[in-house]
């Protein structure tokens, strides 16, 4: 069975989907969609272990050999992310049907595990396959998946975020479609690793070029880099809080993987950064997605948005990252990448048990709330120093090696901006806070309870991670690195 | 031409229809350029079951579209920079049909010499969609899966056996012709989906057309005889399992595939002889697209429709 753990990885949830639906009793289907997702959680995990000890692995769909049928291709890069995409849909999976409770009728529980299933497995496809229309097929399936998620938030703003998300989506994968289109016209293949050898062979510039502009577009719409990022605020705050978690989690972070994937596996460093002006434009959009968007977050009046806004600077963090082209900052941006998931995983799920007791997600009905929800609140605060970048939390090793990375170019300039950032991120978790405990409750909120333990234990499962991961970092950092060196390693 | 009347209408109907003419366009399109099954896939689902799926989205909300004081110049502006960007990315595309345009070169030969023997399948285009990237296809059917999905999870009205004298003897019932002419071609419709399921191993076709044809045959049944007499014949309970089973269908022949030794989706394991493998597998996994395919449009419709009605009845 051991070699058929790379299908097994996706077609697992893939599988349940249809089943979640078909059962129609919600309890049922949810235990449906945690077993299916905890046994993806299971299989990343012994992937990874696979990957760490025999190197990359390749299972070829319906036996057929690789440039003509579909082949998964795991290496260290995309064993990570899939460890990454599993424990966080799961950790958030686990919650679902308390918070859920009060966001949605009891009879959609069914169609909700499905379009989560449906969208973890799209996600999952996207990361594990080695064949670039498969991928785009996975994306569909993920980004279909998601807008109905967002669309069945309880305010019917979410109706109109999901809208705008679907058009902005639909056009990001259209152009990653011409992309696609263009690279088979130019080289007649469509399987990653067989592309990577043949474009740079290929005596057609002009094609792709166009072809790699309209790619890392359409990329960069579905990651939500600054200015492209419009759909993500509303998205994530109308969505149910269970699906602003997930999706804030995995989504975005899936989408900065393809983007890795291309261009160093595909189309090569050197095209990328030498041919292409991508290194100049990523790293004016990061900054200013960095300093607009975090300001822009200190004058939300709700959380979400707050944190929302947050996420979208934080991208650009990552994006600033992979813009030096160096190995330090592809290994700081991967670790940002994983540490951002656990820091907004666990922010979103904090703020979804606030909503759960107070329903809103206005910052005035925080008020008082450090006292009513001391445990709720604590985990706002822990995720929050760790966003900000303290020591001892993981978000201090991410920006710590993104300083590094800035600083071995010389370009401390970016360092010491970097640094400005994360005083913005202590102005937005600061007003929160404030709020949360300087402040009494409304008189309608006095009576308002800690949020029941079925969505503690996921909250702090998340917390417990940042902190552990910020002290022990053999696991991020080594598999960061090896990933790295495997594709340094693997670029012309 | 029919594209720019598109954007310019503010007569939805119209704007509908023209999509319609624009999709039967496109699919003439495909088959100048030999591509017939994705013609037939155009012409049944752009020109086919999309119009009847705008339309009766039109009855929900107006004919009209809103008058827009907006000009979205930078839109324009964004447009075109693209399209520019896009003609200059193909100047130097192989010229149509040249032999030694790298698609031709690379993968595509083996597809092309290789699958009577190794599938024996006389449509090469099945043989691709459904074996060689058959894993694709297995997305693509999800994908649907997903639509119907996002359309329940978004529009199903309680199941409330609400006012079905709204339209006890259906919409239509003084149109005489048309209810005798559709009860005489409803069964040809079917029996025509159903040879196309059939057929897609020897010409164009297959489950994902074959699936709108069977849909569009029912569609135009309760069209004509009334949502809820449709709805006797089809209940939405056995619908729903339906587009479930479908995909249900093709991922367990692949699970099948697994467990008797072989990678997934490699229906050689399926049989002894492998060619043979090879068609059951393809005949089974085209038969789960169709049953989802159609399944999924019989609930986009029955759900718009069911939503429409309820709201006229909410008006009453």
């Amino acid at each position: 069975m051991i070699a058929h753990l790379p299908i097994l990885q996706v077609v697992i949830p893939l599988l349940a989907a249809p089943l979640c639906m078909v059962v129609r009793i919600p309890r049922l289907a949810w235990t449906i969609a945690l077993l299916a997702s905890s046994g993806a959680f299971a299989i990343s995990l012994l992937l990874l272990q696979t990957v760490l000890e025999t190197g990359t692995v390749s299972y070829l769909l319906g036996g057929w050999p690789s440039p003509w049928g579909i082949e998964y291709r795991i290496d260290q890069l995309n064993a990570y992310v899939l460890l990454l995409v599993t424990s966080l849909g799961t950790i958030v999976l686990f919650s679902a049907p308390t918070s859920l409770g009060q966001e949605l009728p009891a009879d959609r529980h069914p169609l909700f595990c499905t379009a989560y299933l449906l969208c973890l497995a799209g996600l999952l496809g996207v990361t594990a396959t080695g064949d670039v229309f498969n991928l785009f097929v996975f994306l569909e399936l993920s980004s279909l998946s998601s807008y109905t998620l967002i669309a069945l938030g309880s305010d019917r703003r979410a109706l109109t975020a999901a809208y705008r998300y679907l058009i902005m989506g639909t056009i990001g994968a259209t152009f990653i479609l011409i992309g696609i289109g263009l690279m088979y016209m130019t080289t007649g293949t469509l399987n990653m690793y067989d592309l990577a050898q043949r474009l740079p062979e290929m005596s057609q510039p002009r094609t792709l070029l166009t072809a790699f502009a309209f790619f890392v577009t359409g990329v960069c719409l579905k990651l939500a880099l600054f200015p492209l990022h419009q759909w993500l605020p509303n998205a994530y705050a109308h969505a149910p809080s269970v699906v602003t978690a997930f999706l804030a989690a995995t989504a975005t972070k899936v989408a900065i993987y393809v983007l890795v994937r291309f261009v160093y596996s595909i189309f090569g460093t050197e095209f990328s950064f030498s041919t292409m002006p991508l290194q100049t434009i990523f790293l004016i959009a990061a900054l200013l997605g960095i300093f607009i968007c975090s300001v822009s977050a200190i004058y939300q009046s709700n959380v979400k948005h707050i944190f929302a806004y947050s996420s979208v600077a934080q991208i650009g963090y990552m994006i600033l990252a992979f813009s030096f082209g160096t190995a330090t900052g592809l290994i700081a941006m991967l670790l940002h990448l994983f540490n951002h998931a656990l820091m907004k995983g666990a922010l979103f799920l904090a703020v979804g048990a606030v909503i759960y007791r107070v329903g809103s997600s206005q910052l005035q009905d925080f008020s008082g709330m450090g006292r009513h929800m001391p445990w709720t609140m604590a985990a706002i605060v822990a995720a929050g120093l760790s966003l900000i970048g303290v020591p001892l939390s993981v978000g201090f090793v991410s920006k710590w090696y993104l300083v590094v990375a800035a600083l071995e170019q010389d370009m401390w300039p970016i360092a010491v901006l970097v640094l400005l950032g994360s005083l913005l991120a202590i102005a937005y978790v600061w007003r929160l806070v404030e709020v949360a405990y300087y402040q009494q409750a409304d008189n309608a909120h006095v009576d308002v309870q800690e949020a029941p333990i079925s969505l503690l234990i996921p909250i702090w499962t998340l917390v417990a991670a940042n902190v552990y991961f910020g002290i022990d970092t053999r696991l991020t950092v080594g598999v960061s690195e090896m990933a790295t060196r495997a594709l340094f390693g693997a670029g012309p | 031409m029919t594209a720019v009347a598109v954007v310019l209408m503010r007569d939805l109907f119209a704007v509908v229809m023209l999509t319609g003419i624009y999709s039967l366009l496109s699919a003439s399109f495909f088959v100048v350029f030999d591509a017939v099954d994705v013609a037939f896939t155009e012409a049944a689902v752009g020109a086919g079951i999309s119009t009847l799926l705008m339309l009766s989205t039109l009855t929900l909300t107006g004919r009209y579209a809103k008058e827009s004081t907006q000009k979205p110049w930078l839109a324009l502006a964004i447009v075109t920079v693209t399209g520019a960007l896009l003609i200059y990315g193909t100047l130097d595309m192989p010229t149509i049909g040249s032999a030694s345009a790298p698609i031709h070169q690379h993968v595509a030969p083996r597809y092309l010499n290789d699958s009577m023997q190794e599938i024996a399948v006389p449509n090469v285009v099945t043989s691709v969609l459904a074996s060689y990237r058959g894993y694709d296809t297995l997305g693509e059917s999800f994908v649907i899966f997903t639509a119907g999905i996002g359309v329940l999870a978004l529009l199903m009205v309680l199941q409330r056996r609400r006012a079905s004298d709204v339209d006890a003897h259906g919409p239509m019932h003084q149109h005489l012709i048309l209810r005798i002419v559709a009860k005489i071609l409803i069964p040809l419709i079917l029996l025509f989906a159903l040879y196309v399921q059939f057929h897609g191993d020897y010409g164009p076709g297959g489950g994902f057309q074959a699936g709108v044809i069977f849909a569009a045959a029912i569609i135009l049944y309760s069209m004509l005889f009334g949502l809820s007499a449709a709805r006797q014949t089809i209940s939405q309970p056995l619908i729903f399992a339906l587009s479930a089973v479908g995909v249900l269908l093709y991922g367990g022949v692949g699970v099948a595939c697994m467990l008797l030794g072989g990678n997934y989706l490699d229906y050689d394991a399926l049989a002894e002889d492998p060619v043979a493998g090879q068609h059951l597998g393809i005949l089974l996994v085209e038969l789960g697209v169709g049953i989802t395919v159609a399944s999924v449009m019989i609930i986009i419709f029955f759900t718009f429709n069911g939503r429409s009605l309820s709201e006229r009845g909410r008006r009453r």
